[in-house]
């Protein structure tokens, strides 16, 4: 008989089964059809259109399908400048977007506000909402952007599938004030 | 003006002859024609102009406000462009009015294109369009409490502290 030896899957007598943990089996799986939320705004935007076009093609990742309902996304990809009129209707789009979720945040303005240090603009989505990857760069390549979902997807095969109930996500949902319907 | 069928001491005489001393002051920077009038006079010239069979200057390019702090009385300017397509020639109006009063007649009666430009104007300086059919924040949050382009606030935002004032003019 095989056996799981630090997260790795190991067949039987090569017959064809695999041993593996259910979170591993389920984390696999959302990593590699993740459904992405483009929120781009204005450069970084751009640089997010030529990662999913032909050249770089996200879409060979499981990402092929772009989700313009937050409602049927797990990743919200934020590229580009974002102002603080812009910033409740961000959150609003997280907020709709159903558990498990994760955010990428592409790109200076997105991370920080970059160069818009000024009193129209948001000085970095981390002020609304939790994100989980940041991308650096003004704006960032397409490959820088290709790395960022690679940690995404790193961070989704490891994630508890239990993640919601846990007392650290429930604690910092809080601290942004965001309501959740778990308990 | 290059390609004008009308030069600009001709315009300048012609309304000076229609209105004699309400055109304060002229000047001609860059070969634009610049003239200050009163407040009060603004809207009654540009309407003029407008109409006017001969400038035929019916054509609002831009319309914009400046912050002009240590000018006493006259801290804020409303500077029209306006532009007459038939002549291809071009004319500046600008108009001071005081801080303790910011407020000038609209323009949004003689062009319908004025109604955004007067908004945005109201929306960072503070000037009041006396007349204006809706005249509320057009790209600032609604509830912004302040008029963000009035040279007595900064631009940047205060509640960064990743950034070294003296390096920022702050
Ligand atoms: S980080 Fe740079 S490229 Fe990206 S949106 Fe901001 S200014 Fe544009």
């Amino acid at each position: 008989m095989g056996k799981i030896t630090d997260g790795k899957v190991e067949t039987i007598d090569y017959q064809g089964f695999q041993l593996t943990t259910l979170d591993k089996a389920i984390g696999a799986a959302r990593a590699n059809s993740m459904w992405p939320l483009p929120f781009a705004t204005s450069c970084c935007g751009i640089e997010y259109m030529a990662t999913m076009g032909s050249n770089y093609d996200l879409a060979r990742f499981g990402m092929e399908r772009m989700s313009f309902s937050p409602r049927q996304a797990d990743l919200l990809i934020v590229a580009g400048t974002i102002s603080k009129k812009l910033a409740p209707i961000l959150r609003q789009v997280y907020e709709q977007m159903a558990e498990p979720k994760w955010v990428l945040s592409v790109g200076a303005c997105a991370s920080s506000g970059g160069i818009f240090d000024t009193y129209s603009v948001l000085q970095g989505i981390d002020r609304i909402i939790p994100v989980d990857v940041y991308v650096p760069g003004c704006p960032p390549r397409p490959e820088q952007i290709i790395d960022g979902i690679m940690n995404i997807h790193a961070l989704v095969k490891e994630e508890s599938l239990r993640r919601r109930y846990s007392d650290k996500y429930k604690s910092m949902l809080n601290d942004y004030n965001i309501e959740t319907d778990v308990k | 003006m290059s390609n004008s069928t009308i030069t600009n001491e001709f315009a300048l005489a012609r309304l000076s002859a229609k209105f004699g001393d309400k055109i304060i002051s002229s000047e001609t920077p860059f070969d634009l024609l610049t003239i200050e009038v009163s407040s009060a006079d603004a809207h009654e010239i540009i309407q003029w102009l407008k109409e006017d069979e001969v400038l035929k200057v019916s054509y609002l390019t831009n319309l914009g406000g400046v912050h002009y702090p240590t000018e006493k009385d006259r801290e804020f300017a409303v500077v029209y462009h306006i532009h007459s397509l038939v002549n291809n020639f071009r004319i500046r109006l600008k108009s001071f009015i005081p801080l303790s009063n910011p407020s000038i007649a609209t323009i949004t009666d003689l062009f319908v294109g004025a109604n955004w430009m007067e908004r945005e104007t109201f929306d960072f300086y503070g000037i009041i369009f006396t007349g204006h059919p809706n005249l509320t924040r057009i790209l600032n949050e609604e509830d912004m409490d302040y008029h963000p382009m009035r040279k007595e606030y900064q631009l940047e935002d205060d509640t960064r502290q990743d950034k070294d004032n003296r390096f920022f003019g702050r």
